[in-house]
C-alpha cells in the first residue's frame, strides 16, 4: 500500500446525505476481478444529470470528496473504495461514515477523516464559493487546512501508523503466527468444519 | 460485572490483545461468493501466500448467477468470467464450492444455517454486509471487504476493535400477521441507518423468543441497515433443535450444548445502550423512500417533507419522494406495484415461501402485475417443491426460479426497469439497487403476496 502523509488538492462537494455503497457504484458494474477500471462506475446514476457536481467544469480534478453524514451505508462492496480511488479520490470528509465502508478505506489507503458537519458545511460553502480552494489533509498532525481555517480531526494512533507506513495488514498479522497456531491448539473439538464435506 | 452475550464471544476468540491495537479476533467461519472474493485470491498468489485453513473456509455462487437455465452457460461473458474465476480459486486453494446446480448453491446466508454450519458462539465473516443474517444462533458475524477477505484466507484473523454493546428489547407479542420483518422495519425507522453504528446489538425480549430460527435471522440479517457491526439473539432450545440432525451438526452435540447454553447475557452485564419497543402494538411495515430507515405502517400515508425539523433528513425525504414518484399524503396502500419480488438472504428461507403461499393459495395475480419467486438456495427450492408451493406459485401467476441473490442486488438479469415499482422481500430500497431508476418499497412476505393479489400495497387483513 502507498504511504499517505499528507495530501492537497482541490475538494468536490457533494451535498447528499446516506450516500450508500449502491449509489457510489451499482452491482451491475461488481463483475470484474480486477481491483481497478471502477471509475466508470462511480456515482453513475447521477452522472446522467449535467448539474451533478463530477460534471461541472469547476470540479474536475478534485481529489477530495467532501461528503453530507452517513457516507458508505449498504454493502460491504469494497469496489466502492476502488471506484472512488481509480477516480483519483485520495481523501473522502464527512462528519459520519458507515462501518464497514471505513474500514475498507483505511485498509486500501483511501483517507476517510471525519469532522463535525458545521466543519463540513464550512468547507462545502468554501469551495462552492472558490472551487480551486486547496485543501490539505495532514496525517502527520491530524488537520485539515484550507485558507486559514485548520480543523483538527481523529484518528487512532494504530491506523495513523499504518497509513504512514503504507503497512499490509497481512504481514502485520504473520508476524504473530505463533499466537494463532496456540489459539488453535486449544480449539474445542466440537466447532464445526466445512471438509470432510457431510451431506 | 458480568458479561453480555457479544462480550463472552468476542473473548473467546482473541488471538493476541495489545495496548492501542484492535484485537486479533480469530474467525471460525468464512463464507466466500463470486463478487468479492477475486481480487483477494488474486493477492493471495502476488504474495505467494496459502489458505490457511480451507477447513473453516465454504464458497458458493450467488450474487451474480442467473435464476433461468442455470445449467447453460451464463450469457454475460463478464459475469460468466466472475463465476468461472471462483471455481478455478476454489479448486487451486482446496476450497469446498457448491456451484450452480448443486443442492447447496444459494445465497451465502442461507447455505450456512441450512448445512448446520453456523453454529452458536461462532466468528463468523463474509465479503458480504447481510453476514450479520448467522447472529440469529448466538454468533458474532459480520461483513467485511475484499482487503478483509484476503487477510482471513491467509491467517483466519482478523484485526478488529471491539465494538459497543446494544440490547433492543422487543417485548409483547406479535399480532396475527405482522412478522419478523415488521419487527426490524420499525426497529430501524426508530433508530435510523446509523443508529446502530458501532454497535454490536443483541435482540432480546419475548417476542424476539416467540420467533422461529427463520424469523430470528430475518432480523439478525437487516442489523446491518440500521448500520450496526452485527446483531446477535442468544441460542436456546429453538437454536438447538435447529441445529440438530443437519450435516454439519456437532458429533459430540452434548459437548456443545453445554457450551452453548453458557453463551447468554449475564444478569447483572451492562449494555452501552438499551432500546425498548412495544411488539403487541406493531403493524405491518412498509418502506416509502430510498433508505431502509424510511418506513412506516401500512396504515399511514406518504409523510410530507415539510413536517421533518432536521433539515438533512428534510432534504433526504424530499429527494427520496422525487426518486419514488410519490405525492405526499397518499395513503400507502393506495400505491400501485409492478413487480413483486419474494426472495433474498432476508426472506428467501423455506418459512418464507410457505407464509407467501398460504396467502396467494387459489388466487389470482393482480393483472399487470409480476412476482419473482426466488428461494434462497437450491434445497429451499427442493423443499418447497416436495410441499407443492411451486405449484401454488405458478397456478397464481408467478415465476418460479432457482435460487440465488437475484433482484436483491440486481446484479443479473433479474432487474426493474425505470420507473417500475416494486413490493420486495428483500433488505434495501436504495436509489437503483433493484435496476436503474427501479422504485422499491420493502415489505415482510406476506405483505409481498397480499400486494400480488390487490395490486397496491396491502396486507393479508385486506383482503
Amino acid at each position: 500500500m502507498e504511504k499517505f502523509i499528507e495530501h492537497t488538492g482541490t475538494g468536490v462537494p457533494l451535498r447528499r446525505s446516506n450516500v450508500d455503497t449502491d449509489q457510489i457504484i451499482p452491482a451491475v458494474y461488481l463483475k470484474r476481478v480486477t481491483r481497478s477500471g471502477f471509475e466508470d462506475g462511480l456515482f453513475s446514476a447521477w452522472r446522467n444529470d449535467p448539474e451533478f457536481v463530477l460534471n461541472k467544469d469547476e470540479y474536475k480534478g478534485g481529489t477530495v470528496l467532501v461528503a453530507g453524514p452517513e457516507f458508505g451505508t449498504g454493502s460491504s462492496r469494497e469496489h466502492a473504495v476502488w471506484a472512488l480511488q481509480n477516480y483519483g479520490f485520495k481523501v473522502v470528509i464527512s462528519s459520519r461514515f458507515a462501518d464497514i465502508f471505513r474500514g475498507n478505506s483505511l485498509k486500501g489507503g483511501l483517507l476517510t477523516v471525519i469532522l463535525p458537519q458545521e466543519s463540513v458545511e464550512a468547507i462545502w460553502q468554501a469551495i462552492e464559493a472558490t472551487p480551486n480552494t486547496e485543501i490539505t489533509v495532514d496525517l502527520d498532525t491530524r488537520t485539515v487546512s484550507y485558507n486559514d481555517v485548520t480543523v483538527a480531526f481523529e484518528l487512532d494512533d494504530y491506523t495513523r501508523w499504518r497509513l504512514m507506513e503504507g503497512l499490509d495488514d497481512i504481514g502485520l498479522t504473520l508476524k504473530h503466527t505463533d499466537s494463532i497456531d496456540a489459539f488453535e491448539a486449544k480449539r474445542a473439538s466440537y466447532k464445526p468444519t466445512t471438509l470432510p464435506i457431510r451431506i | 460485572m458480568g458479561k453480555t452475550l457479544a462480550e463472552k464471544i468476542w473473548d473467546d476468540h482473541i488471538v493476541r490483545q495489545a495496548e492501542g491495537e484492535p484485537d486479533l479476533l480469530y474467525i471460525d467461519l468464512q463464507l466466500v461468493h463470486e463478487v468479492t472474493s477475486a481480487q483477494a485470491f488474486d493477492g493471495l498468489r502476488l504474495a505467494g501466500r496459502k489458505v490457511r485453513r480451507p477447513d473453516l473456509t465454504i464458497a458458493t455462487e450467488d450474487h451474480n448467477t442467473p435464476t433461468l437455465d442455470i445449467l447453460k452457460p451464463i450469457a454475460d461473458p463478464v459475469s460468466k468470467l466472475q463465476i468461472d474465476t471462483l471455481r478455478n480459486n476454489a479448486k487451486e486453494f482446496g476450497i469446498r464450492i457448491h456451484s450452480l446446480g448443486d443442492a447447496d448453491q444459494g445465497v451465502v446466508h442461507v447455505v450456512g444455517p441450512q448445512l448446520g454450519i453456523t453454529q452458536p458462539g461462532m466468528t463468523i465473516v463474509c465479503g458480504d454486509s447481510h453476514t450479520s443474517t448467522h447472529g440469529a444462533f448466538g454468533a458474532i458475524a459480520f461483513g467485511i471487504g475484499t482487503s478483509e477477505v484476503e487477510h482471513v484466507l491467509a491467517t483466519q484473523t482478523l484485526p478488529s476493535r471491539r465494538p459497543k454493546t446494544m440490547a433492543i428489547n422487543v417485548e409483547g407479542s406479535l399480532k396475527p400477521g405482522v412478522t419478523a420483518k415488521d419487527i426490524i422495519l420499525a426497529i430501524i425507522a426508530q433508530i435510523g441507518t446509523g443508529g446502530g453504528q458501532g454497535y454490536i446489538i443483541e435482540y432480546r425480549g419475548s417476542a424476539i423468543r416467540e420467533l422461529s430460527m427463520e424469523g430470528r435471522m430475518t432480523v439478525c440479517n437487516m442489523s446491518i441497515e440500521a448500520g450496526a457491526r452485527a446483531g446477535l439473539i442468544a441460542p436456546d432450545q429453538k437454536t438447538f433443535d435447529y441445529i440438530k440432525g443437519k450435516p454439519h451438526a456437532p458429533e459430540d452435540f452434548a459437548a456443545a450444548q453445554s457450551y452453548w447454553e453458557t453463551l447468554f447475557t449475564d444478569a447483572d452485564a451492562k449494555f452501552d445502550v438499551e432500546i425498548t419497543l412495544d411488539a403487541n402494538t406493531l403493524e405491518p411495515f412498509v418502506t416509502w423512500g430510498t433508505n431502509p430507515g424510511q418506513g412506516l405502517p401500512l396504515n399511514a400515508s406518504v409523510p410530507n417533507p415539510a413536517d421533518i425539523k432536521d433539515s438533512e433528513e428534510r432534504g433526504a425525504a424530499e429527494r427520496a419522494l422525487e426518486y419514488m414518484g410519490l405525492t405526499a399524503g397518499t395513503p400507502l396502500k393506495k400505491i400501485a406495484i409492478d413487480t413483486v419480488f419474494l426472495g433474498s438472504c432476508t426472506n428467501g428461507r423455506i418459512e418464507d415461501l410457505r407464509a407467501a403461499a398460504s396467502v396467494i393459495e387459489g388466487k389470482k395475480i393482480a393483472p399487470k402485475v409480476r412476482m419473482l419467486v426466488v428461494p434462497g438456495s437450491e434445497r429451499v427450492r427442493q423443499q418447497a417443491m416436495k410441499e407443492g408451493l411451486d405449484k401454488v406459485f405458478i397456478d397464481f401467476g408467478a415465476e418460479w426460479r432457482n435460487a440465488g441473490c437475484s433482484m436483491c442486488l440486481g446484479m443479473n438479469p433479474d432487474q426493474l426497469a425505470v420507473g417500475e415499482r416494486s413490493a420486495s422481500t428483500s433488505n434495501r430500497n436504495f436509489e437503483g439497487r433493484q435496476g436503474k431508476g427501479g422504485r422499491t418499497h420493502l415489505v415482510s412476505p406476506l405483505v409481498a403476496a397480499a400486494t400480488a393479489i390487490r395490486g397496491t400495497l396491502s396486507s393479508p387483513a385486506d383482503l
